[in-house]
């Protein structure tokens, strides 16, 4: 669905990703560990087009996508959460949810912004994440554990076939992750997803296939078993916690 | 952006009937007083639909003010329905070209640029023999379909100016009421995250860019017609700052306060010629207590 070939970004001498090759299937949640400064982040914001790569070719559906700009990323159905929580912090949490469906609705731009079919899919994104009570608060003014909702419902509602996920459940606490855990299951078997995350319980009860990352490279990709009793794996990274 | 609540139309609304008597009771020289306001704020509105329309803090509005003035003139006054469109048409294209340019950068860095394109459309009529020269030159005013007599001028200059801004206004209400208007709210909150949504950024910007300009080029024409003359100074930066301070003063949040702020720059700039010699000390103490004690201008805030 997509592939990123030999995906390398360079900042000034230091190779923040280097030469990372991978491929996201719809239908398979893809987990993407490592220590911290493992190029992480950057991957994603590589496939999203936040950051242009340095060399290397992202293949989304055939075409080259890895010149273009993240709005024709977004807008081809490649939709993703950011880290820090980054909505409209001034605007209700259905306004944001609803500008994101807009974004790909294809409804005309001189129809009301209250037109039902935007009301009624932000309104689906919500209840899919639970927020439904929190429809009409701002954004800003959001609990962490709702504001790391509110990232996945802005990612859902553009209906996107991929979905890059960074670190959604950085910060919360059990009773938080459980019912997200339950939300990535469920989301992975509609889309191609990409998760980064911290939280090892977590991702090796959801991921279908794990890619370790330390210093911009690929270490090992595989699934979560293979990964788990790896011992170069283990020494470069798992060693360190477990 | 607030849209004014139902109240705040309904006294919007009677304001307008109160200026549309004026020819009723008013002198001439308070009914051209109010046309200069009227005009004041058909720019500040312009400029308020990419300032707290879109987060576009620019400093060249003038520059498309005074080109939709001297359209009129460098076209030799033509009847209204040829002369409104073209100044706006040619306010626009200026718009779009040098938005394409300046909305590259972004914050700071594209309040100077527009501040840059602002002056260099003032030095295309500064000085050159393009617009009459530096004194600029009266002009007769473009025909609006009766003849106007110096008795019935400034009545009938009212009227047009209010039935413009009433429309323009009504607009603009409607548009940021639209997908369109919205994305240009989501714009100015977290630009970032609307294009990672698949919002064209760019393009949804330079829209509201041109239709800024050529509604500034449209406040030009009726300056235009109001004053009768054209000077490179309805080109000068100091104008664009002018109605920043406006849209400062009647509030940055609210598509109306434009309007109030130019009634009530144009109030304080009258006071302060009346009571003293310098008129400006006045107003900079104004301006001075609105930011310390009005964060949200003359119209407020909602909630």
């Amino acid at each position: 669905m997509i592939r990123s070939e030999n995906l390398t970004r360079r900042f000034g001498g230091l190779l923040a990703v280097d030469g990372v090759s991978l491929t996201l299937e719809r239908g398979r949640l893809h987990a993407v560990i490592g220590p911290n400064g493992a190029g992480k982040s950057t991957l994603i914001n590589l496939l999203s087009g936040e950051l242009p790569p340095t060399a290397g070719r992202i293949l989304f559906d055939g075409q080259d996508i890895a010149r273009w700009p993240a709005w024709k990323r977004g807008q081809a159905g490649i939709g993703r959460t950011f880290q820090h929580s980054n909505a409209m912090r001034d605007m209700s949490v259905l306004e944001n949810t609803r500008l994101a469906v807009q974004a790909r609705s294809g409804i005309g731009l001189f129809r009301s912004a209250q037109n039902p079919r935007l009301i009624q899919s932000a309104l689906a994104a919500l209840h899919r994440t639970g927020l439904t009570g929190a429809a009409k608060a701002e954004a800003g003014t959001l609990s962490h554990g709702q504001a790391r909702l509110l990232e996945i419902a802005m990612a859902l509602a553009g209906a996107p076939s991929v979905l890059l996920l960074d670190e959604p459940l950085a910060g919360l606490g059990p009773e938080e992750t459980a019912p997200i855990v339950a939300l990535l299951r469920d989301l992975a078997r509609d889309h191609a997803v990409l998760l980064v995350e911290h939280d090892m319980d977590v991702v090796f009860a959801v991921a279908a296939i794990v890619t370790v990352m330390d210093e911009g490279r690929v270490l090992a990709t595989g699934d979560p078993h293979a990964i788990r009793t790896s011992a170069a794996v283990r020494d470069a990274y798992l060693g360190q916690g477990a | 952006m607030i849209v004014a609540s139902r109240t705040g139309q309904a006294l919007l609304g009677v304001a307008a009937l109160a200026i549309a008597s004026m020819p009723f009771w008013a002198s001439s020289w308070h009914m051209q007083l109010v046309s200069t306001a009227l005009v004041g704020a058909l720019l500040a509105l312009s400029l308020q639909l990419l300032v707290g329309g879109t987060g576009l803090v620019s400093l060249g509005q003038a520059g498309f003010f005074g080109l939709g003035a001297y359209t009129v003139y460098l076209l030799g006054s033509p009847p209204v329905w040829i002369a409104l469109p073209a100044a706006m048409a040619a306010a626009g294209a200026a718009a779009l070209l040098t938005g394409t340019l300046a909305l590259r950068t972004r914050g700071f860095f594209f309040l100077m640029t527009s501040l840059a394109f602002g002056q260099m459309m003032f030095f295309a009529f500064h000085d050159t023999g393009l617009g009459g020269g530096s004194d600029g030159q009266f002009i007769a005013r473009p025909f609006l379909g009766f003849a106007l007599s110096r008795q019935n001028r400034p009545a009938a200059l009212l009227l047009a100016n209010l039935t413009v801004l009433t429309i323009v206004y009504a607009a603009l209400c409607w548009l940021m009421g639209t997908a369109f208007g919205h994305a240009l709210q989501g714009i100015r909150s977290n630009e970032n995250r609307m294009a990672a949504m698949g919002h064209n950024v760019q393009r949804l910007k330079l829209a509201a860019f041109v239709l800024s300009g050529a509604l500034a080029g449209l406040a030009g024409h009726m300056s235009v017609l109001t004053d009768g003359f054209v000077n490179p100074g309805l080109l000068d930066w100091h104008r664009s700052a002018e109605a920043l301070l406006m849209i400062l003063l009647g509030g940055i949040g609210a598509l109306h306060g434009p309007i109030l702020g130019a009634f009530a720059l144009t109030a304080v700039q009258e006071a302060g010629s009346l009571l003293t010699d310098r008129p400006r000390l006045i107003e900079g103490a104004v301006f001075l207590a609105a930011v310390l004690f009005l964060r949200h201008g003359l119209a407020g805030r909602r909630r």
